[in-house]
């Protein structure tokens, strides 16, 4: 009986062990996460709207279907990028995502205080490479450092009532997301 | 004999309950740093770095791109204020005043993340769209069939939850969510 208790509880303490391990291992395992998912859809460095979710078919799971979400599927290895987005009447978010899907940075256009969003998204190593007067006119410029080399920026605007969902997703369309010129 | 029957008795309940636990963790995330209030349930630090293991571990598996808590927050609601499951043949009344935010929308979700299909293709309401009353407070119903005022149609399904999220607002930033703010609440009426 003993005997069996001192295996009972070796199998506990090594379950506890594959569990912790299993968790922390998944994301990286994940083949159907929102990145995976977005991948077949969307190109690299350019923005590309969504669908809007309908019961048959969404993109992702739990999508606001009140507004329209397009992705900026990044990948920064061959330089900084340049993200604009007009705003539209009611309501945007830029939210930033690693490549798991953790979210390191969120903004809104409440926070932009313009018509457009301008802001220049790069590695910390590529910051620390901007020209010296480049660092200096950079009090209004807006940049984001980026964790990871490759993610996703979802840009999110808000249609109030269904009607207004087509200039809305109009707007959207305008948004870029790509290398600036030189 | 004894020795290879503890081991591999060891080695197979450590994967059963491993992997399981795995499982588990992975389809719900253990709520750490949940906020409930009444029937709602939000987890803010989903949207931000400080994500626990375990909800990243969900996230991975769902394929969700939460919210960032700088943009906004997520309730769910999976029963009545009673603890009734949510059912779409049912009159379900949701009523009251909101935290503040500048736009909130609400939407009718399956289990697994999809819209709930109905005729009218309506699947949420927002904020700007909600009919109030004088005091600000609104009330929307969700049934199979139409009613006057804010109505949803719950497409006759039988399992569905409710999602309650708020656009631009300090719900979630602050320590102190959960006691001071006013959430609706989710009442069934007739069922069949």
């Amino acid at each position: 009986m003993i005997r069996w208790l001192v295996w009972l509880a070796g199998g506990v303490l090594l379950g506890g062990i594959v569990h912790i391990v299993t968790v922390l291992a998944l994301p990286a395992a994940a083949t159907r996460d929102s990145y995976a998912r977005l991948a077949a859809e969307t190109p690299v460095n350019e923005v590309a709207l969504l669908p809007q979710p309908t019961p048959e078919r969404t993109l992702l799971p739990f999508m606001d279907p009140a507004f329209a979400t397009a992705i900026c599927r990044f990948d920064l290895s061959d330089g900084p990028l340049k993200l604009q987005v007009p705003l539209t009447q009611a309501y945007t978010s830029i939210t930033f995502y690693t490549r798991r899907g953790t979210v390191f940075y969120a903004i809104n256009d409440q926070a932009a205080g313009r018509r457009v969003i301008e802001l220049d998204f790069m590695t910390p190593a590529q910051r620390a490479a901007l020209p010296e007067d480049e660092e200096v006119t950079a009090a209004d410029r807006l940049i984001v450092e980026s964790p990871s080399e490759t993610g996703l920026i979802a840009v999110r605007a808000l249609a109030p009532e269904p009607g207004a969902l087509p200039v809305v997703r109009g707007a959207l369309r305008n948004a870029r997301c790509g290398t600036p010129p030189a | 004999m004894r020795l290879l029957i503890g081991i591999l008795f060891t080695f197979a309940f450590a994967a059963t309950a491993g992997l399981g636990a795995t499982w588990l963790a992975a389809s719900r995330g253990y709520g750490f740093g949940e906020v409930t209030v009444g029937s709602w349930t939000a987890a803010p630090r989903k949207g931000s770095a400080d994500i626990d293991p375990f909800a990243r571990a969900a996230l991975a598996r769902s394929g969700e791109l939460p919210l960032g808590s700088g943009d906004g927050i997520t309730f769910l609601a999976r029963s009545d204020d009673d603890g009734n499951p949510l059912d779409g043949r049912c009159e379900i009344t949701v009523a009251g005043s909101t935290p503040l935010a500048r736009y909130w929308t609400l939407t009718l979700y399956t289990a697994d993340g999809h819209l709930v299909p109905n005729a009218l293709s309506r699947y949420g309401f927002t904020s700007a769209e909600t009919v109030r009353a004088a005091d600000g407070s609104f009330s929307i119903v969700i049934a199979p069939l139409s009613r006057p005022g804010n109505w949803l149609p719950s497409g006759g399904v039988q399992r569905y939850q409710l999602a309650l999220r708020f656009y631009d607002t300090s719900v979630g930033v602050t320590a102190h969510v959960g006691r001071e703010s006013t959430m609706p609440t989710i009442k069934r009426g007739a069922c069949p």
